[in-house]
């Protein structure tokens, strides 16, 4: 008997439908996009994620949506103007901006600041690090599910920004920092009143401490979570608290030679050995209240006198070029200055640290699960003005 | 009142209407009363700030202003969504809520329905919210919903079953599925060799109402529990494509469902609408407002949890349920019918 066509053709078709039975069930990637319009990248980051199931196969972070091009508009300003843009970069660090640039700028016309300006200084650039730090240890509870700490970080925060207001006029934008020293000087009874903003923030910081770090689930969901071995996070050129999380002990406060007043007070620069997010969280806490300390031990010593150098009054800067980096709260922060002789910068590149934080996202999220993307990326903490620029 | 409308108010119809209606004031009632007390402003309180202050004294009727803004609201259907099924899941979520309150008990001959297998019916129609949020997930054609649907199934499948066993202990003990029963049960009981308070099985059920607890938080998807709504990380879950009216239901369905859950908790373990020393009629006028007063403490407690704590992961949810509260609540079982047994 000769099979017809038909037949042929349904015996084929029946073959292929027991074969698709029995190879195991055929499941697909999906593909998702975090980003830019997603409550935890706290800006405009996107990060597209290829999923299996809930696991991450690869993911990659795609920057770009904020940039606001700041290298650029620094060549067309004059160099007292480029404070006011800077501060704008890491928004939550805002004073911390603008000193790096300053120094850079001061080393190339080869002034100093008086010593008053630069204990002022200082203790802005650490009060800067608690108001960022700060809203990172209550961010990290609202990323992880708690709603509750987020309010007492903003609550506290309020502290330090009424002090930075009292002083400078500006709640996040001080634009304080002069080349050859400061604008003003401090307001009468500030100091005191810093003092007890610093007490406040120790108190927060256990709140903190008791409240979040210490709960059981909080510490299931960070401890082991994105460990970055030191070797990986040196070569992604990680700074500031990420690195020290790995357990790699370097501090440009400490380890390089600053005009700022880091070498008078008595601090630590703290480690964790695991590299974990609870480490980075931890990390930030530690520093906190580290900040806490240095800006109490700098009101006990603080030198009379001018806060503002003898500059002339159209500021031109000699030919030259100069690189000034400090720790700033997400890490390391630098400016390459390179002057012409004219009013403004010829060219100013800005290293900022939430660029190379997050470059280190696709190796660092491979293979985990959704949930915990998010709670690796706000232990790492990034500012998204300060990764576009 | 009847002869005045010359309707017979005990027909089958007309009982019918009126329950029907009771209960559907009380799905919104309750998720009014819980929304603001709790979600508005003891939230507020534990993180240092007002909460609304200017809708009606206080800030109490800002959740009717919320309601009254979401029907205004544009009724969107995404582009790629499965229309009828997008409509449909609201709805069957709020219908599992619904039906919830048909068994609670609030005075003495205030119940709907007093079925035999009261407690049985309640677990039962819980779960159907499932399903609604199933729907919603998949019709709403976008990866985040469908992500938290899935979710929110394996949870809820999950933690149905402690939620259950917890609530053998109490049936055991009281000999009946009947909620009325129950309640009698603690009414009529004794405990350290007094009647004076009847016997509310908090006191020997203690560990039944702690993974009671717990496993109504999960089925509420309540913060520790809420991976399946995760904001930081889903959007919304299963609810990330709904707006107006469609998302007041899930809305009402949610805080009606923790009110409800909040109900039966208070039947079974504080008594509920007993009251010592109240019998009769009396206890029939008295009985909601004991109830509702029951209701708030134990629902105080879930929304304490809820604005306190992080959030389990996905497996950490699971394996809790798992190697946790299942277990603990069988050893519960097993202790409570020896103890039936031999008392």
């Amino acid at each position: 008997m000769v099979a017809t066509d038909w037949q042929k053709a349904a015996y084929v078709a029946g073959q292929a439908a027991d074969a698709r039975v029995n190879v195991e069930l055929e499941t697909e990637g999906m593909t998702l996009n975090l980003g830019p319009q997603h409550p935890a990248t706290h800006g405009t980051l996107r990060i597209v994620v290829r999923l299996d199931g809930e696991q991450v196969v690869w993911a990659e972070p795609v920057a770009g949506y904020m940039h606001r091009g700041y290298e650029k508009l620094c060549e067309v300003r004059t160099y007292p103007q480029v404070t006011t843009l800077v501060n704008r970069i890491d928004w939550l660090g805002h004073f911390a901006n603008e000193v790096p640039f300053i120094l850079a700028a001061e080393d190339l016309m080869g002034i100093e600041a008086p010593p008053r300006a630069q204990w002022i200084r200082t203790i802005f650039f650490e009060m800067a690090r608690i108001a960022n730090i700060v809203l990172f240890l209550g961010d990290m509870g609202v990323q992880l599910g708690a709603i509750t700490p987020i309010f007492f970080a903003f609550r506290d925060r309020e502290h330090v920004l009424n002090l930075m207001e009292a002083a400078t006029g500006g709640r996040f934008h001080p634009n304080f920092d002069r080349i050859g020293g400061l604008k003003e000087d401090l307001p009468r009874g500030w100091i005191e009143e810093c003092r007890v903003a610093m007490k406040k923030m120790r108190g927060f910081c256990d709140e903190i401490e008791d409240l979040l770090m210490g709960n059981e689930i909080f510490q299931k969901r960070t401890r082991g979570i994105g460990v970055i071995p030191p070797a990986v996070g040196l070569e992604y050129g990680l700074s500031g608290a990420n690195i020290r999380a790995s357990g790699i002990d370097w501090d440009i406060r400490r380890d390089e030679p600053s005009p700022l007043a880091y070498k008078e007070c008595d601090w630590k620069v703290w480690t964790h050995p695991d590299g974990d997010s609870f480490a980075r969280y931890w990390v930030r806490l530690q520093e906190t209240r580290e900040a806490t300390k240095i800006v109490d031990q700098l009101l006990d010593s603080m030198p009379a006198g001018s806060i503002q150098a003898k500059v002339p009054r159209i500021i031109k800067v000699p030919a030259g070029e100069s690189f000034v980096h400090t720790e700033n709260p997400l890490g390391e922060m630098g400016y390459y200055v390179v002057s012409k002789g004219g009013l403004g910068p010829f060219r100013v590149k800005i290293r900022t640290p939430s660029f190379n934080n997050v470059s280190i996202a696709p190796w660092l999220l491979r293979g985990v699960y959704v949930p915990d993307v998010i709670t690796i990326l706000a232990s790492l903490y990034f500012i998204l003005g300060d990764i576009d620029r | 009142m009847s002869w005045m409308l010359g309707l017979d108010l005990t027909a089958y119809w007309a009982t019918t209407t009126i329950k029907v209606l009771v209960v559907l004031s009380l799905i919104p009632a309750g998720a009014i009363i819980l929304g603001y007390v709790f979600l508005l402003k003891m939230m507020s309180w534990m993180q240092s700030r007002m909460g609304p202050m200017e809708a009606g004294p206080r800030g109490s009727l800002q959740l009717v202003a919320d309601g009254v803004k979401f029907m205004q609201k544009e009724d969107i259907f995404p582009a790629r969504a499965d229309r009828f099924v997008f409509a449909a899941a609201p709805i069957v979520v709020l219908m599992s809520t619904f039906l919830l309150y048909i068994v609670i008990p609030a005075g003495p001959r205030l119940i709907v329905e007093d079925l035999d297998t009261g407690i049985f019916f309640a677990l039962a129609v819980s779960s159907l919210s499932v399903l609604g949020i199933l729907m919603a997930g998949w019709s709403s054609a976008n990866k985040y919903s469908l992500i938290g649907a899935l979710r929110a199934a394996g949870q809820l499948i999950a933690y149905e079953l402690p939620l259950v066993l917890a609530v053998v202990g109490v049936v055991v003990q009281a000999g009946t599925m009947s909620l009325q029963g129950i309640v009698h049960a603690q009414a009529d009981g004794e405990i350290f060799g007094t009647g004076l308070i009847g016997n509310p099985y908090i006191l020997t059920q203690f560990v039944g109402f702690v993974v009671f607890l717990a496993a109504a938080q999960a089925e509420l998807t309540q913060t520790p529990f809420d991976m399946p709504v995760a904001e930081s990380e889903l959007v919304a879950g299963y609810m990330t494509e709904y707006t107006g009216f469609r998302f007041l239901f899930f809305f009402m369905g949610e805080f009606g469902t923790a009110f409800a859950f909040s109900a039966i908790g208070a039947t079974l373990f504080l008594g509920g609408w007993y009251v010592p020393g109240v019998e009769g009629t009396l206890a029939d006028i008295l009985g909601p407002f004991v109830l509702g007063a029951k209701i708030m403490s134990i629902a105080f407690l879930i929304f304490w949890i809820r604005f306190s704590y992080p959030r389990f992961r996905e497996d950490q949810l699971q394996a809790f349920a798992w190697k946790y509260l299942i277990p603990i609540s069988l050893v519960n079982i097993m202790v409570t019918g020896i103890l039936k047994v031999v008392l």
